[in-house]
């Protein structure tokens, strides 16, 4: 319950504290009025110091008591000030994001520009829950950190908030900011673990071959995956080496190789996550192969092809499938 | 936070060590043997650990060093309260917080250790000299938490920032120290301990007593007159008042506090001047004779002596007049009177045979007996000297009639003495005689060896009179000074030699500063603060609108440093600035400049997509990395580089 009202209060804080409404447009200056400064534990515990020094010069009467506790306060003041300093105006703009699969970690890169000729010192960058980044920034200069996040669910991951917090540098008061830069992770699905083999039936023409080496042009061997056709196990490879893994043989000739991977072909019993697991996993393994491969989801039709734009192309309309945003 | 919980670094660890040692060394004097000794070893296990990495020693061995520690510091003192037992325990804290340095915020409780050390410091001396010597530590601590934030800048740039720090710190420091609501202390009971006994008059006067004063150069009091500077032979000091008389010492009488205000009135000239009187630990309150005001919060005995309330255990400020002609106790109590004619039933003989003549001579006319005595000592031929012989039970006799050498008290007790057995009521008066103008501020500085001894009779009609039995012997220690009346060869202070011109001129030099710091520093009060305050045009300082123009002076200093801390906010590096004017041309073209894109990378992307303009893209970009990235561009290249920008017209 108390927790429930501390996190409620901080959302609220950071609702108001970030003055725009996110994802915010590029770039992000951090300005003096959201950048926000508090004692830190230290700090509280050196402020304490110095009321216990206070006291004492007064008890005593002494002057230089009096004089090493203003001395001190004085201290707090441009501490204050130069936390402050060090984070205030820094710029930030969103960077670069690798799509990634659900399960594993989304990179956000975020490009942090210093527009001042002295370096900031210590920033930390973390997004909540997740281990803090710590990062300088030379004069007039930029650097990129990398926040990764868990992703879970397919589909676009919006950069969560951003934290840039500094207690540098006397580590007695810290100064922090709230940033969403607008930066979207594409996270394809996870690709089954368990899948059927390829499905080699149907369109996988074998006639249509371009040119005329065809199928049985051996190009060379690769340890067997699940998914590879049992009749290109290269039998007689394995029969040679005793307690060998299965060998698969490949084989040039893209055209001679083409499958369609069909929603469609899929069992009615299978739900939509599972089947674009399974769809997933079947794009990587045709990917693999170096096969040429069509892709067939209700409402999209991917033309058989291979290469690393195709693989992007079919897993982003695979984390996309029903997702509204293309 | 996990910044806190990260592990101290070697970098740090010999960082806080020097901060430690730092902040314990000048303490030493005022801690017992063994615990310095022990600050040492635990210092030295400190280095060890740091420079061969072993492992911290295990808590529990720590807690039973932190018992062991304060058992120890209270078996010395038999309290663990108080000054020199609090600053004992906060090295035993800090020589063991050494060897638990874990995490960052280990280093964080060290160094404010280490700040209340510089405070404990105070407690004992706040010289000059102590001051520097804390600000030195104030800075090298402020650079260990520098370095405990981030360890990896050199020392020399850690010791330029926490001075650029403390330099900013300083405005504050000082509008805080003018106009800080000053409270006078103390808050709560007396701290006893802060005061030892210091030496100085007593309340009795036995041969030898103030003699043994003449060796001491401490300072008693500083005196700033408001005119001129009095003769030398008019200065006289009035302290404590000895009337009885047991055949050896004279005690004051105990009659505290019987005016509040002087009792006499004013005759001829006046001389006012202002008393800076070191802490003695006794309530006299020294004043020119004869005082005409009381200092605040002090009363005047029956025999005209200042008394405060409290015994003065702090460097305290007065105000005084003086009424050097004013003629007091016309009327004076027939016990008072009685009192000051008390002799012992026998005793030295020949004195009071003496006095017996005069007695049968003059009658009771008193006056002519004052001038009978001050003519017969003037004829005894007595020598001052530091270094008078020692004397049998008859003291006066053997001093004015055998030996024949004697200091001050010797010839105020025995003129006393002589008076009294004649039949006229006298009394012994103690305190400082003269004192030494400081040609550099013009403050008179009154030390222990001007100590001094006189006497008072009282004339029917003429109230009491001063006579000093020592300048009818000695006229030069009164119109000079005591060195200039003792015999040569004698052992003299070290300040008293007037031998040593340069060093004469030094030491006044030196004194005038320790005077000036002691004024205006340490003195600095809730008196002081109000006259300053008053000075500057604020009428009637309260702590309200000290608080208020504090807060205005402080809120104008901070918005000062903001206006610095904000200044290069609009400056851009110009090479920047034109190379954004660059892209944002490319990009109206459709070729934005992605962050992510390093210069090169989007110059070619650029020059791929506009082939009419690679070659000058391309020129731009490398001009452009050349600006940025490489270390002393020339001024002609940043030319160079702004105009192929002005002139791309993609």
């Amino acid at each position: 319950m108390f927790q429930e009202l501390r996190h409620w209060l901080h959302e609220a804080f950071v609702r108001w504290a970030l003055r725009v409404r996110p994802p915010e447009p590029a770039p992000i200056v951090l300005t003096q009025r959201r950048v926000y400064v508090l004692p830190t534990r230290a700090g509280l515990a050196y402020a304490t110091a110095l009321g216990v020094i206070l006291l004492g010069a007064m008890n005593y009467n002494l002057s230089l008591g009096h004089a090493l506790m203003f001395l001190l306060a004085g201290l707090g003041i441009v501490t204050i000030l130069h936390t402050f300093r060090n984070l205030v105006l820094v710029t930030i703009r969103p960077g670069h994001c690798e799509p990634v699969f659900a399960g594993s970690r989304a990179q956000f890169d975020v490009v942090l520009e210093n527009p001042r000729l002295d370096a900031r010192t210590c920033l930390r960058l973390f997004i909540e829950d997740e281990r803090p980044i710590e990062v300088d920034i030379g004069p007039h200069a930029g650097t990129v950190a990398t926040l990764d996040v868990p992703a879970t669910k397919r589909g676009w991951l919006p950069m969560p908030r951003l934290t840039i917090e500094t207690t540098w540098p006397l580590d007695l008061v810290r100064a922090w900011s709230y940033a969403v830069p607008d930066l979207n992770c594409l996270i394809y699905p996870a690709p089954a673990a368990v899948a059927p083999p390829l499905p080699w039936s149907g369109e996988s023409a074998r006639g249509s071959s371009r040119d005329g080496r065809g199928a049985d042009d051996f190009s060379g061997l690769r340890d067997h995956q699940a998914a590879d056709p049992p009749r290109h196990v290269a039998w007689k490879a394995v029969a040679r080496q005793q307690d060998g893994p299965l060998l698969t043989k490949l084989f040039e000739g893209a055209a001679a190789q083409q499958i369609w991977l069909d929603w469609e072909a899929l069992p009615d019993a299978i739900d939509t996550e599972q089947a674009l697991s399974i769809l997933a996993r079947w794009i990587l393994d045709a990917d693999a192969a170096g096969l040429a491969w069509g892709l067939r989801l209700p409402g999209v039709r991917l033309a058989p092809d291979n290469g690393p734009a195709q693989r992007a192309g079919g897993l982003r309309a695979l984390a996309l499938h029903n997702h509204g945003a293309q | 936070m996990a910044r806190s919980n990260r592990l101290v670094s070697r970098r740090q660890a010999w960082w806080l060590l020097a901060t430690a040692v730092a902040a314990s060394l000048p303490l030493t004097p005022q801690v017992p043997l063994w615990l310095s000794l022990a600050a040492a070893t635990a210092f030295s296990w400190r280095a060890a650990l740091t420079w061969r990495q072993w492992h911290l020693p295990p808590r529990w061995l720590l807690v039973l060093l932190v018992i062991a520690g304060t058992v120890g510091v209270f078996l010395q003192y038999r309290t663990i309260l108080g000054r020199t037992p609090g600053v004992a325990l906060l090295l035993v804290f800090l020589s063991l917080k050494l060897l638990e340095l874990r995490a960052a915020r280990d280093a964080v409780a060290t160094a404010l250790l280490c700040y209340f050390l510089v405070f404990g410091q105070f407690l004992f001396t706040q010289t000059i000299p102590t001051a520097l010597l804390a600000g030195l530590t104030v800075l090298i601590t402020t650079a260990t938490l520098l370095v405990a934030s981030d360890d990896r800048p050199p020392p020399q740039q850690q010791l330029r920032r926490a001075t650029l720090m403390l330099a900013q710190a300083l405005p504050f420091m000082l509008l805080m120290f003018l106009l800080f609501p000053r409270v006078q202390g103390p808050l709560w009971g007396i701290p006893q301990d802060r005061f030892s006994a210091v030496s100085g008059l007593s309340d009795s006067m036995s041969p030898g007593s103030i003699a043994q004063l003449s060796q001491s150069d401490a300072i008693v009091f500083r005196v700033k007159f408001a005119g001129e500077v009095p003769p030398q032979s008019q200065l006289y000091w009035r302290g404590p008042v000895m009337p009885s008389f047991d055949g050896r010492s004279w005690r004051v009488a105990q009659t505290l506090g019987a005016y509040a205000e002087v009792p006499y009135a004013g005759v001829g000239a006046a001389v006012d001047y202002e008393v800076t009187l070191e802490a003695h630990g006794r309530r006299w309150l020294f004043a020119l004779e004869l005082p005409a005001t009381l200092p605040p919060d002090s009363t005047l005995t029956s025999d005209y002596q200042p008394i405060a309330r409290q015994p003065v255990r702090n460097r305290m400020r007065y105000t005084q007049r003086a009424w050097p002609d004013a003629i007091a106790g016309m009327n004076e109590t027939p016990s008072s009177l009685r009192g000051a004619l008390a002799l012992p039933k026998d005793g030295n003989p020949r004195t009071r045979a003496v006095a017996a003549g005069w007695r049968v001579q003059y009658g009771g006319d008193g006056a002519a007996i004052l001038a009978a005595a001050e003519n017969w000592f003037s004829q005894q031929l007595l020598i001052y000297t530091l270094n008078p012989p020692l004397l049998g039970p008859d003291i006066v006799d053997e001093f004015l009639f055998d030996t024949r050498r004697g200091f001050c008290e010797h010839f105020a007790a025995s003129f006393v003495f002589a008076l009294r057995a004649a039949g006229v009521p006298a009394r012994v008066v103690a305190g400082y005689q003269g004192g030494e103008v400081n040609p550099v501020d013009g403050y008179l500085v009154v030390r222990q060896y001007d100590a001094h001894a006189w006497t008072e009779a009282w004339i029917a009609g003429r109230g009491w009179v001063r006579i000093d039995p020592t300048a009818i012997s000695a006229p030069s220690r009164i119109n000079s000074n005591f060195a200039a009346a003792v015999p040569a060869g004698e052992q003299l202070p070290f300040l008293a030699r007037s031998d040593l011109a340069w060093l004469r001129e030094l030491r006044y030099r030196l004194d005038a500063i320790t005077n000036g710091w002691n004024q205006r520093v340490l003195g600095y009060n809730p008196q002081r603060q109000r006259d300053l305050l008053a000075d500057l045009g604020l009428n009637e300082p309260d702590w309200r609108s000290m608080t208020a123009v504090l807060s205005v002076l402080c809120g104008g200093v901070m918005l000062g440093l903001t206006g610095w801390i904000l200044r290069n906010r609009l400056r851009v590096d110009p090479a920047l600035a034109a190379w954004r004017r660059f892209t944002t041309r490319l990009a109206r073209r459709g070729i934005a400049w992605q962050p992510w894109e390093g210069p090169l990378a989007f110059a070619e992307r650029a020059a791929g997509q506009t082939p009419i303009h690679a070659e000058e893209i391309r020129k731009i970009a490398a001009l452009y990395v050349r600006l940025r990235y490489e270390p002393a561009p020339q001024a002609s290249e940043l030319a160079q580089f702004r105009t192929q920008i002005a002139h791309f017209k993609p």
